[in-house]
């Protein structure tokens, strides 16, 4: 297993239509294995971008212009053979919105199996579904209404349903854009529970606008300020020793970094807070007037 | 007259004019109902009973035979341009076509949802000319499904764009196909498609000017593809205009029959849109 | 897993995969036949019902046909005027009848109606506007031709049984109004809360505002729905089947008895599968209808574009 199963080569990704928008601007860096990877920045930066760029799921928009490439374990994602399903199969992602598929809990889970024909049968399909549904601590819940209707279950669930569908296609790394932005604290701290316990079994990279869930969560941290990396670091050297002025600012100064990172959420460090801690001076997190 | 007096007497007017539409309808549906339910009262078993030898013109017999001619045309004609209407509509989203291709299309298709249904009797009486064939059942579904075309597409078309984008992105995020995504796009769809097909049927089976000149408005039990057959509404049509009253009496009973169907279709479809929108994301 | 079994797990994989890629492969080529359908069917339509109009197009001139009193197919006598001028009359009767009556009971059920009546009125209206036209035919054939023949037409110095033009176009304009309601009311719902509010908070009254502000908004709309029902009583063949009366002749008054394009084809079917030149006459009648619906929607549509621009809103 190599040490960053995943890295970008001089990716750029711009968006063409009315305006050129060039979003993301020849990053190279790569993500290590078997850690969970934070991707942080003001709105607009370009976090999403980056992160879609990597499974190719930018292809599914017209008006996206692409260059450079991205290397899973040294093989080319871009200029390759491969069709797109499989790439996506090993590079799975996991989209903001919690979005259950309008089929039961048992098919959402079941989806991508039977998509990529993984099972053998019916029985093994049944323990493959109960085996995702446990690692994100959905099966007690659900395991009496397999059955229903997945948009049934709450938001939070779903979510958390959304991550056992990805996970079940077994994917090398997995991609979570903003995860919990949309979800309510409760439901929020349950997927961070989650990802927590995933990350030393797979490779997660976690857009996130909320410093607090870096903090929490991230083995590393890539900073990102219109479309470039200003800085990438593991959490603790990044939070308590950034290197640049602009890190410096976003974060508000050096700040030690909790080490025990399963500390009971409260009110001002919940993931959906807007930078409540006072950590923020100047700007606020969606403006960035006077960013330099 | 002061701007207060306008305002009284428009309030009068649109009420009287939603009222009088209101009475008329009820009046047309009750009349229906009342003429129709008592000749079946009387006969229940017309609706069951094959009609005799010379039934246009002594009304011996039931109309079974356009009762068996309305399911066999319509039930086909509903599938073939449902599978149809969804394929089109699939192909005018994202994934497949450019918004200008689908504008245009979609723009043909208001065009030809609005063509008169005598139309695409004609049509298809011309092909059935140029090939040296007979009316037939078979000729019938063609123009049913022809008909019924355009109104399910626009409705398929409607109701995948309004299916949340977030379904392609999980399933395009799991490594599905372009066909595998649009297929689940579809199911989130559903109760949208569903009432498109429903419509589609209603409006098939109230049709009488495809099938009168495609069908061979045929007084005898449907026989098979090719032979000649009737829907009920043709009948009604043909029983309306006879000078023999019981073959009127029994245009009221078709009548009854057939709006009892329509109005139950209708119903239906506004449930089965309520069962599916349970599995839809967003509720 | 040992190696073996994931070697052969991974070529099952393969095929799979293989299976899936050529379904999409296939899937891609239906549903573009698919998507060129209804630009196909369209222009099927046009060349068919062109090419076999061509028989009677050059056996006669287009003008003299379309002049000529005289319908007449036995006798090689094709004059289209009759019905032509009995479709004429009959749509414009049935829109004048019906579109005001249209407009003002959208008007109520989407501007004056609340709660529950109006969630009732307009899915009643929804559910009416399916009920097939040759229904009220027959009802119109119990109720309307008796009350017309010996109610309204003395009134107007007209000795009919009660079939004619007028109750032919009555009864459509009973047949399209539901229609055409649904898709104003449609219209007029789609409009912001704000457009009313503006126009209110100005101190205008509930009909200043619904006449100067929200019919302009929803006027292209409206214009749609009428349109759509226009084509829906121009094409109509049932009604006009039963009702008209079969004349051939020149109409002379509204409540003649007369004939329609589409009264043309039914009436003279039994002809047209025999005599070749009738066959091609009607065919052409057909080939008129359409042209004249699909000119109609064309101009509409752009026409509905130029009314968008001018009432538009922010």
């Amino acid at each position: 297993m190599t040490q960053t199963p995943l890295t970008t080569e001089n990716l750029s990704v711009t968006y063409t239509g009315d305006r050129e928008i060039e979003a993301v601007k020849g990053i190279s860096i790569g993500f290590p294995a078997n850690r969970l990877t934070t991707i942080i920045g003001p709105s607009g930066c370009g976090k999403s971008t980056l992160l879609k760029s990597l499974n190719r799921l930018h292809e599914i928009q017209p008006n996206v212009k692409i260059t450079g490439d991205v290397l899973l374990s040294g093989n080319s994602v871009y200029n390759t053979d491969e069709p797109t399903p499989e790439i996506r199969k090993q590079i799975g992602y996991v989209p903001q919105t919690p979005t259950a598929l309008p089929v039961s809990i048992y098919e959402n889970v079941a989806y991508g199996l039977r998509i990529h024909g993984d099972y053998e049968s019916k029985t093994d399909l049944d323990e493959k579904v109960e085996t995702y549904l446990r690692k994100v601590n959905l099966w007690e819940e659900v395991q009496d209404r397999l059955n229903a209707p997945g948009a049934e279950l709450s938001t939070g669930q779903i979510q958390r349903l959304c991550v056992a569908r990805s996970l079940a296609v077994e994917p090398d790394i997995l991609l979570c854009d903003e995860v919990t932005s949309a979800l309510d604290p409760i439901s929020a701290e349950s997927v961070e529970e989650t990802l927590e316990e995933l990350k030393s079994e797979y490779t997660i990279i976690l857009v996130t606008h909320s410093m607090a869930q870096a903090r929490r969560l991230a083995d590393e941290v890539v900073f990102l300020y219109l479309g470039e990396v200003v800085e990438a670091n593991n959490v603790q050297s990044f939070f308590e020793n950034p290197q640049k002025e602009r890190t410096k600012h976003f974060i508000g100064g050096p700040t030690p970094v909790e080490s025990d990172s399963s500390t009971k959420l409260t009110a001002a460090t919940s993931p959906t807070a807007d930078g409540g801690e006072n950590m923020f001076t100047g700007a606020g997190e969606s403006s960035s007037s006077e960013e330099q | 007259m002061n701007r207060y007096t306008k305002q009284r007497l428009f309030g009068i007017a649109v009420r009287a004019a939603a009222l009088l539409v209101v009475s008329v309808m009820l009046l047309v549906v009750s009349v229906t109902l009342a003429r129709g339910g008592r000749v079946l009262l009387a006969d229940p078993a017309i609706v069951a009973t094959p009609p005799g030898s010379r039934y246009m013109l002594e009304g011996n017999g039931g109309f079974l035979h356009a009762v068996l001619g309305s399911l066999f045309i319509v039930g086909p004609a509903t599938i073939l341009s449902m599978v149809l209407a969804v394929s089109t509509a699939t192909y005018l989203q994202s994934d497949y076509s450019s918004q200008r291709f689908s504008e245009s299309v979609n723009m043909f298709l208001n065009v030809l949802w609005g063509t008169p249904p005598i139309v695409y009797g004609v049509f298809v009486l011309t092909i059935i000319i140029a090939l040296g064939a007979q009316t037939s059942l078979f000729f019938g579904i063609i123009a049913i499904a022809i008909f019924q075309y355009p109104i399910m597409t626009r409705y398929t078309d409607e109701a995948l764009r309004a299916a949340p984008d977030t379904v392609r992105e999980s399933t395009y995020g799991l490594g599905a196909t372009r066909f595998e995504s649009a297929c689940m796009t579809v199911r989130a769809a559903a109760p949208g498609v569903i009432a498109g097909l429903i419509m589609g049927f209603a409006r098939g089976i109230g049709d009488a000017a495809t099938v009168l000149f495609t069908t061979g408005r045929s007084t005898r039990m449907p026989g098979g593809l090719f032979d000649a057959a009737t829907t009920l509404p043709v009948l009604i049509f043909d029983q309306a205009m006879s000078f023999n009253p019981e073959v009127r009496s029994h245009a009221y009973a078709a009548s009854f029959v057939l709006t009892v169907v329509v109005l139950g279709l209708i119903f239906i479809s506004k449930i089965l849109a309520g069962r599916y929108a349970r599995y839809t994301p967003g509720g | 897993m040992s190696a073996d079994t994931e070697r052969l797990f991974q070529r099952a994989r393969l095929n799979h995969l293989g299976k899936r890629l050529l379904t999409e492969r296939l899937s891609s080529y239906w549903l573009t036949a698919a998507g060129y359908l209804a630009i196909a069917l369209f222009a099927a339509i046009t060349l068919l019902l062109f090419y076999r109009s061509l028989p009677i197009l050059s056996e006669y001139s287009l003008a003299a046909m379309l002049t000529s009193a005289n319908w007449d197919p036995a006798q090689n006598s094709f004059g289209f005027l009759p019905a032509i001028v009995g479709t004429i009359y009959v749509t414009l009767l049935s829109m004048v009848m019906g579109i005001p009556i249209a407009i003002g009971a959208a008007v109520y059920i989407a501007e004056y109606a609340e709660g529950r009546i109006k969630t009732i009125l307009a899915s009643f209206i929804d559910v009416l506007a399916a009920i097939p036209s040759v229904i009220f035919g027959l009802v119109a054939l119990i109720v309307v031709v008796p009350f017309i023949g010996t109610y309204v037409a003395p009134l107007f110095g007209a000795g009919t049984a009660g079939v004619g033009i007028f109750t032919v176009s009555l009864v459509m304009a009973i047949v399209v109004t539901p229609f055409m309601i649904s898709l104003s009311v449609e219209s007029l719902e789609s409009l912001p809360d704000e457009l009313r509010e503006t126009s209110l908070g100005v101190g205008a009254t509930k009909f200043e505002t619904i006449r100067s502000v929200l019919l302009r908004a929803a006027g292209p709309g409206i214009f749609s729905a009428i349109l759509l029902g226009f084509g829906r009583v121009f094409g109509a063949t049932i009604v006009p089947a039963l009702l008209i009366g079969g004349q051939t002749q020149l109409p002379d008054s509204l409540f003649s008895t007369g004939q329609t394009l589409p009264t043309l084809i039914v009436n003279d079917f039994g002809e047209l599968m025999s005599l070749p030149l009738t066959q091609s006459a009607l065919i052409f009648v057909g080939l008129m209808l359409v042209v004249v619906v699909w000119l109609f929607n064309f101009g509409a549509m752009l026409f509905r574009r130029r009314l968008q621009r001018r009432w538009q809103y922010s």
